[in-house]
């Protein structure tokens, strides 16, 4: 679980505006006759410039190139230039589409979820069968990672088993579409899933040991005070398709407008590193071969603090210069579980032991992930 | 007529706190409203997704941002 020192990014879409009273149907179905119009042909836009992208790079950067070979520059030099604007003209362009057309899907997707209603599901489940549940509804849940200790209490007053609650803390940050947006599109799409559901695992094993351990009398004192009241006064109105739409694109203005700007740079760093750095260079100490390699990146990433955005383009540079893939998932994964600014909000509801008790249930996960991936790819 | 604002401080809370007190102005209502950011205050009330409005004791809104059409409706304009 991430706290963004509040600044709602990534995980967080809970940006829908639906009307008070649910619209009526006709200027209802106008709008929904008006995005199928819109749509439609933006779709067939998006797929069409899509596929013209590498080209188009390999275009460009050949002939910037030859514009340079006009300089006294040696062949070298122009090479790595070429081959730096050849990466990020392709690679930024592709992931700013790939995120605008997921977000807006995961956007439609999260309209039909809210906390109240994974509340509602999850409360009394069985551990094994909630911890398995609240990683899964962790990925679709859109919450605000500012409330991630109201939404703590909530669920821990609500009878949702601790255990099964940080399966869910877990889960949500750390498997987000950012994250499977960029590592699909660096690395394709069976990075992607393997990442997915490591992550899931993770979320769920850590969650479902946190149960057993019995750590409940480890939350402040003040929580079990708390007579939560059902919030359930406030029913979510029911949404009609425009009204969905509509909520996807306000998940693409939050989130996209949030981290196109770490895209970007984050992609300029690769792209340097791509030109620049030779391959293998890394892999002396980020390598296979370099058992210590894991447990090191984990415990560097732990007080690390990103967002999946920014990093996965460095991330990838680094493997292509010789890091070991299952080094590098695990570093990301402890970078995007825990962080420091996250554990201080944290500290409000938890006693220190059972946040140590989490850090390291967490980190020990995700060590597991890396020389699991190490061995296998 | 009292109205809350809970949110521990995140962007979209201070937003939600601007647009009500906006609202309020504009249409010359004499709610009373506070800004709620105390943790336990929040979960007191039983709301675990911020921002939320709460109108006279009553959960309007939880987890996102009021459009102004609907804080009017609230105040009765």
């Amino acid at each position: 679980m991430k706290t963004k020192s509040c600044a709602c990014d990534g995980d967080c879409s809970s940006g829908g505006q639906t009307p008070v009273e649910t619209a009526t149907s006709s200027s209802d179905r106008m709008m929904t006759a008006r995005y199928i119009l819109v749509g439609t042909p933006m779709l067939v836009a998006w797929w069409l410039i899509y596929g013209r992208l590498e080209p188009f790079a390999g275009w460009l950067a050949h002939h910037f190139a030859q514009y340079l070979s006009g300089y006294n520059l040696s062949p070298g030099n122009i090479e790595h230039l070429r081959s730096t604007v050849e990466f990020f003209v392709f690679e930024a362009p592709k992931v700013l589409m790939l995120l605008l057309l997921v977000v807006f899907g995961v956007g439609v997707i999260r309209s039909f979820f809210t906390p109240e209603r994974t509340r509602k599901i999850l409360a009394g489940k069985r551990e094994s069968v909630g911890n398995i549940l609240a990683a899964l509804l962790g990925i679709v849940t859109p919450f605000c990672s500012c409330s991630a200790v109201p939404l703590f209490i909530g669920f821990v007053t609500a009878s949702v088993p601790l255990g099964v609650t940080f399966s869910f803390l877990i889960s949500s940050p750390m498997v987000n579409e950012v994250a499977l947006v960029l590592l699909y599109g660096l690395f394709g799409w069976r990075i992607a899933a393997i990442y997915m559901s490591t992550g899931l695992i993770i979320a769920m094993l850590a969650g479902w040991t946190i149960g057993r351990l019995k750590m409940e009398r480890h939350l402040e004192d003040w929580v079990y005070k708390i007579q939560a009241g059902e919030s359930g006064v406030y029913d979510e109105e029911r949404k009609s398709f425009a009204d969905r739409v509509r909520f996807g694109l306000d998940a693409v203005r939050d989130i996209v407008g949030k981290v196109w700007i770490y895209v970007i740079l984050g992609i300029a760093v690769g792209a340097g590193i791509h030109g620049y750095v030779p391959t293998g260079y890394l892999a002396s100490i980020m390598g296979k071969g370099v058992w210590w390699s894991v447990p090191v990146a984990v415990l560097i990433g732990i007080p690390f603090y990103s967002n999946a955005a920014g990093i996965i383009p460095v991330v990838s540079a680094l493997i292509e210069k010789g890091a070991a893939m299952g080094t590098t998932l695990a570093f990301m994964m402890s970078v995007v579980a825990i962080s420091f600014p996250e554990t201080v909000i944290l500290r409000k509801v938890l006693k220190p032991r059972l946040i140590l008790v989490f850090t390291c249930v967490v980190a020990v996960g995700c060590i597991i992930v890396g020389y699991l991936f190490n061995a296998l790819i | 007529m009292n109205i809350k604002v809970l949110g521990p401080g995140c962007k979209k809370c201070h937003e939600t706190d601007k647009l009500v007190r906006e609202v309020i102005a504009e249409s010359g209502s004499d709610a009373f409203m506070e800004y709620v950011t105390d943790i336990a205050e929040i979960a007191k009330l039983g709301i675990f997704s911020t921002p939320a409005v709460v109108v006279d004791g009553q959960v309007k809104l939880t987890g996102k941002v009021p459009t102004k059409a609907q804080v009017r409706s609230w105040l009765g304009k």
